[in-house]
């Protein structure tokens, strides 16, 4: 029989997750670890810090992408025009983050690295859903600082090898995790790209249609959300987006997205209407 | 009442470091070996899945022989050291001289303080840019550390293994010759031929007892990943081996 503490190791090794152990012996690393001390409870922090907006993710056959828009805001002022918020987690999936900016990229760079640790660990890829699970984790442990205003949002999208689908799961502030089907939109242009989603998508998109979709989506959030940046043709500043297909996470290339933007601006300004 | 018998200090830690060989010659040979397009591990290893060689980094690879447990255990260590070192610095501050230098802090304790030392050895690899930036440190039981140039060999039949490397090893060996070139060595040692097992025919080169892994030394160009572990198994190790009988 184990002596008592040896068994004792054996449950304890069952997580062997990164942000588990940062919060056991690095806790002041945690992004969710920021303290705004006692805080009247009616005090609102969201205008203290930048806020990222709209993300978008569609499914297509053998794959899934997410596009997120360029424009970080504080207030009525834009506080980044260059802002990226979408990020591959590891080779089959994508993450994008909206709410309060520096806690969402501590979050998806928190989150890369606990898919890595895992890897690296236990030498296999972690599943799908167990990925959407941890993500879940953080942001519920997030839930103090969303609170007082500073909510962090993501977006999680994933190559399902065993099915060979694309899947997306979206999150709220308590860590409720839920999947999602065809698209699904998160910050706040989320309701109109949902619109534009739901008259562009279709079960039949290719990987380029799917990328003009995207783009299409995000201008339309852009047109009437003034948080959400659209395609900055003097800057030359085009929406980030990723395709994860059975080959792994990839970044649509500057001039691939340069194009659609352009072929979308001259659709709509041939067309001569109000939208 | 017991007697405590005297027992020299020198006396104590020699027991120590002879239990500790004993150990580590039992077990069965790796060889790290730093070549012109990266760092080939090459283990042999019965089992695909209780590995002897692992990722700790981005550029920074862990080899061991000796008790499993044992090195597993400061294998996941050196994952989260490196892990936490990245995420609170930044990722190129992680180097294998910090891992190699907690490593023999770690192994040295152990080897003074505790009933019995770690019957480990391990190699801590981290490959540069270029050829001179590679690093090869090997740790043994008792926390000394060396740095090692071109290649290294630990586990029970290291002597006959170096023997037949020494002639095939040069600094402009590509990753497959230097794989080929360590499982020949490994085999021939394994069999008693060591020192020429390159050259007394072909001996047939099993890949199911083999485990290899290479460090790239671009995996940005080659695989678009800053991650330059890559395991080689399954059909890629067999035309990597056959490679060599075919020329």
């Amino acid at each position: 029989m184990l002596p008592d503490d040896a068994a004792a190791a054996v449950p304890r090794a069952a997580s062997t997750s990164f942000a588990d152990y940062l919060g056991a012996h690095h806790p002041g690393l945690l992004p969710s670890n920021r303290s705004l001390g006692p805080a009247p409870a009616t005090s609102d922090a969201s205008r203290l810090a930048p806020h990222a907006t709209t993300i978008v993710s569609l499914t297509f056959p053998g794959g899934v992408l997410m596009a997120g828009d360029r424009r970080a805001t504080m207030g009525n002022v834009i506080a980044s025009r260059h802002i990226e918020k979408v990020f591959p987690a590891d080779r089959s999936s994508v993450l994008g983050i909206a709410g309060s900016a520096g806690i969402g990229v501590d979050l998806a760079r928190l989150f890369q690295v606990e898919l890595e640790h895992y890897e690296k660990i236990e030498a296999t890829m972690m599943s799908l859903d167990g990925k959407a699970n941890r993500l879940a984790a953080m942001v519920r442990q997030n839930l103090p600082m969303a609170m007082q205003g500073l909510a962090v949002v993501p977006l999680f999208a994933g190559f399902d090898a065993d099915r060979h689908l694309g899947r997306l799961f979206s999150f709220d502030v308590t860590g409720g995790r839920y999947e999602e089907h065809e698209h699904h939109s998160v910050g706040s242009g989320s309701v109109f790209a949902r619109g534009a989603l739901k008259k562009l998508w279709n079960p039949h998109l290719t990987e380029a249609s799917a990328v003009r979709v995207a783009v299409e989506a995000l201008y339309d959030a852009a047109d009437d959300d003034s948080a959400t940046g659209g395609p900055d043709t003097v800057r030359g500043l085009w929406p980030v987006v990723y395709v994860v297909d059975a080959a792994g996470t990839r970044r649509v290339p500057e001039r691939e997205l340069e194009a659609v933007a352009h072929t979308i601006i001259d659709a709509r300004s041939s067309a001569g209407r109000e939208a | 009442m017991t007697q405590q018998f005297y027992v020299s200090p020198e006396q104590l830690m020699k027991d120590r470091a002879d239990f500790a060989r004993k150990g580590i010659s039992r077990g069965r040979s790796v060889v790290v070996m730093s070549c012109r397009d990266g760092i080939a591990l090459v283990a042999q290893n019965a089992s695909p899945s209780l590995h002897k060689l692992g990722e700790i980094y981005d550029r920074i690879a862990f080899a061991a022989v000796g008790k499993y447990n044992e090195f597993e255990s400061l294998r996941q260590a050196g994952v989260r050291y490196a892990d936490v070192r990245g995420y609170s610095y930044a990722r190129e501050d992680v180097t294998a001289r910090g891992l190699a230098s907690v490593y023999a802090q770690s192994l040295g304790a152990v080897f003074t303080a505790e009933s019995k030392p770690f019957e480990v050895e391990l190699v801590v690899a981290e490959v540069g840019r270029s050829q001179e930036a590679d690093h090869l440190y090997r740790l043994t039981f008792d926390g000394s550390i060396a740095d090692e140039a071109g290649f290294v060999v630990m586990g029970g039949a290291a002597d006959a293994v170096v023997g037949g490397l020494r002639d095939t090893w040069s600094a402009d060996v590509g990753l497959a010759d230097g794989v080929r070139a360590a499982a020949r060595a490994l085999a021939g040692a394994a069999t008693g031929t060591a020192g020429d097992g390159d050259r007394s025919g072909t001996p047939a080169l099993d890949p199911s007892v083999l485990e290899v892994a290479f460090l790239e030394r671009d995996p940005d160009t080659l695989r678009g990943s800053h991650r330059a572990f890559r395991r080689i198994g399954g059909p890629e190790l067999e035309i990597v081996l056959q490679g060599g009988q075919e020329n």
